[in-house]
């Protein structure tokens, strides 16, 4: 359906196409690519070449010219796979290492990076958490010192989705000793590097077809030109980042949820109990309804939110706000789904025990649950 | 090279279907281009691609088969024609579509015409057929592979299994069978192309056919779904005693010994 003015005829045409690429390649695959703790790189491949990969770039840099709500589109229809790791990681590589790249490169780094990564060629990750620093941006401890014509990297990034394989990490570092947020800036750092290594793969309790790092720097030297926007300017680059990563991730656990509440409606209209349909009574009805109810909504404020990004506003407390409600409301109607499944939901051989898993991250990747109510509630003027 | 795709619009099978009125329930299907005539879009696509020319895609339907016309020209088909039978007819069968058909295209000189091998939703798999003979152009159905040199077609087709290499000459209608090819997705870029490209709307006045030239020759006396399906029984017992017990629901019940 066109529901004006976020999505038009071309949207829905786009829709189409997104969900018979996700029913035909990616949803038979999903049982055994959560077995391996990763998916082939193929699917990037495959996805750049059918476009997937830079719906919303514009075509100097390869893309498909699309706008801010043909990623949406792809965000919530990809997440209706079966599973949440396998969006995590294309999300990764469309809406949170790439559009600083976009944004703030030079086109020297659009040609090295952004192309590739949209192509499918070069998988992308971003480095910002690490062993002691999370939330606390300000407070990273990766250092990159200037030596010539080179800088040299040093320390350790954790929780890097795409890290076992990633041929390039957008990269948060520390350039100065002075406090603050002046002294970050940005890098992007190629993996096959001297000193770069991939510490271990990180073992995790959902998004297992994604895979998940630690990476280590040792004396990695980048060129000068691998410097990624102004020198100092890291802060308020990566926290232009964090918006979009937010907006996506609000997009994602709207189709994730939408893909339990679908699977528990389904259900509790054939399960039978007490000789009706479970769906007949009104504890597990108004269950449903309520689960419908509190997707609309954030859908609604998604959309509101994401429209205004997309002309160019960046409304942060409204992103915190829709990145914290969508979130939350994810993991509430997946675990009110598993509830529908009863004991079966609670087993491996039905799809919701995965995604009550998986819908468990968006309330921390992208910025806690925490860190949204901290921006909202300085917002407001606490 | 001028080519022509005969394309329809179909509830998509996939979904669940209802029957209402003794007509399939169309609130809440799904539409699609079917299956079959999407592989023959590709297969035209490609044609054009290599020989170069022209593709149309041509059907006959009413105003909402524009959305699998414009999907068709996303794919990279050139012009789209909708033959538009709203307003005239109150139903038509494989003759009158045929017929519709072959009155459009009697003057296009069509090189080559690709159709479905078969509509998923009413499955006759006549109006390919009808067409051609209409136009007095040689037809093959079923095809799995197709190739052009010259005015010289030779054409693979399946033949319940196997197959049959058959040559003939341009023009030539054929009807797609699945493995012919893997249609494309549309891309994003091509989705955008498609709302400016030309999509033709025809109605029969526009053919000169009156209502009575197509007057349907045949009539729906009846539509059901199959019977649900029964879960089966499991026998018990001893292994003599179940075996009788067997032979015997076979010949009593199922009658089938």
């Amino acid at each position: 359906m066109t529901y004006a003015p976020y999505f038009t005829e071309e949207h829905v045409q786009l829709r189409n196409m997104i969900r018979k690429f996700v029913e035909k390649e990616i949803a038979p695959f999903v049982d055994e690519w959560e077995e391996e703790g990763i998916f082939p790189r193929s699917v990037f491949t495959r996805m750049g070449e059918l476009g997937l990969l830079g719906l919303h770039y514009p075509e100097e840099v390869g893309g498909q010219g699309g706008d801010y709500f043909s990623g949406m589109v792809l965000a919530e229809e990809i997440n209706k796979c079966g599973c949440g790791g396998l969006p995590m990681a294309i999300a990764v590589q469309t809406d949170m290492a790439t559009p600083p790249i976009f944004k703030f490169g030079t086109k020297d780094q659009h040609e090295r990076f952004l192309k590739p990564a949209i192509q499918g060629k070069k998988i992308a990750a971003i480095g910002i958490s690490e062993p002691n620093n999370g939330s606390d941006v300000m407070g990273i401890q990766t250092r990159a010192k200037r030596d010539g014509d080179e800088w040299v990297i040093n320390g350790t990034k954790t929780f890097i989705t795409n890290g076992t394989r990633a041929d390039f990490v957008t990269l948060v570092t520390r350039t100065s000793e002075d406090p603050g947020p002046k002294g970050i800036s940005l890098f992007i750092v190629e993996t096959d590097r001297l000193g770069f290594s991939v510490g271990k793969k990180l073992d995790k309790v959902g998004m297992r077809s994604s895979d998940t790092a630690e990476l280590i720097f040792d004396n990695v030297r980048v060129p000068h030109e691998n410097l990624l926007g102004k020198e100092g300017h890291g802060f308020y680059q990566i926290m232009w980042q964090l918006q979009g990563e937010r907006m996506i991730g609000a997009a994602g656990a709207i189709g994730g949820a939408e893909y339990a509440y679908e699977q528990a409606l389904t259900y509790a209209k054939s399960r039978e109990a007490f000789n009706q349909p479970i769906g007949n009574f009104q504890v597990i009805a108004h269950l449903l309804a309520e689960m419908k109810t509190e997707i609309e909504v954030c859908r609604e404020l998604t959309y509101a939110t994401a429209y205004r990004f997309s002309n160019g506003e960046v409304p942060s407390k409204e992103i915190s706000i829709t990145k914290l409600a969508a979130a939350q409301m994810g993991h509430w109607v997946a675990d009110r789904a598993l509830q529908i499944f009863g004991g079966n939901g609670y087993m491996a051989e039905y799809p919701i025990e995965r995604a009550w898993r998986d819908s468990r991250l968006p309330r921390i990747g992208g910025g806690t649950d925490e860190i949204m109510k901290e921006i909202i509630s300085k917002q407001i003027g606490l | 090279m001028n080519i022509f795709v005969l394309l329809k619009r179909t509830f998509d099978t996939e979904e669940k279907i209802t029957i209402a009125k003794g007509a399939i329930n169309e609130e809440g299907a799904e539409f699609i281009i079917n299956p079959y005539d999407e592989y023959a879009v590709e297969e035209a696509i490609q044609l054009r691609d290599n020989h170069g020319g022209e593709v149309t895609v041509v059907t006959v339907g009413n105003e909402e088969a524009e959305k699998q016309l414009r999907t068709a020209l996303a794919m990279g088909a050139d012009k789209a024609v909708l033959i538009n039978t709203e307003d005239d007819l109150e139903s038509g069968d494989q003759f009158t579509t045929a017929k519709i058909l072959a009155e459009y295209l009697k003057d296009k000189e069509a090189d080559i015409i690709l159709a479905g091998n078969v509509a998923i939703d009413s499955g006759s798999g006549q109006v390919g057929p009808r067409v051609a003979d209409l136009l007095d152009i040689p037809y093959v159905t079923t095809i799995t592979n197709l190739e052009i040199s010259g005015e010289t077609v030779t054409v693979v087709r399946d033949v319940e299994g196997d197959s049959e290499t058959i040559e003939t000459k341009l023009p030539v209608l054929v009807t797609a069978q699945q493995g012919l090819n893997e249609p494309r997705y549309p891309s994003l870029p091509g989705i955008m192309k498609a709302k400016k490209k030309p999509l033709e709307e025809l109605e029969l006045d526009d053919l000169d056919l009156d209502e009575d030239d197509v007057e349907a020759k045949t009539k729906v006396v009846e539509i059901f779904l199959p019977p649900t399906k029964e879960a089966g029984r499991v026998l018990e017992g001893e292994l003599d005693a179940q075996v009788k017990e067997l032979v015997n629901l076979l010949h009593k019940e199922a009658k089938v010994i």
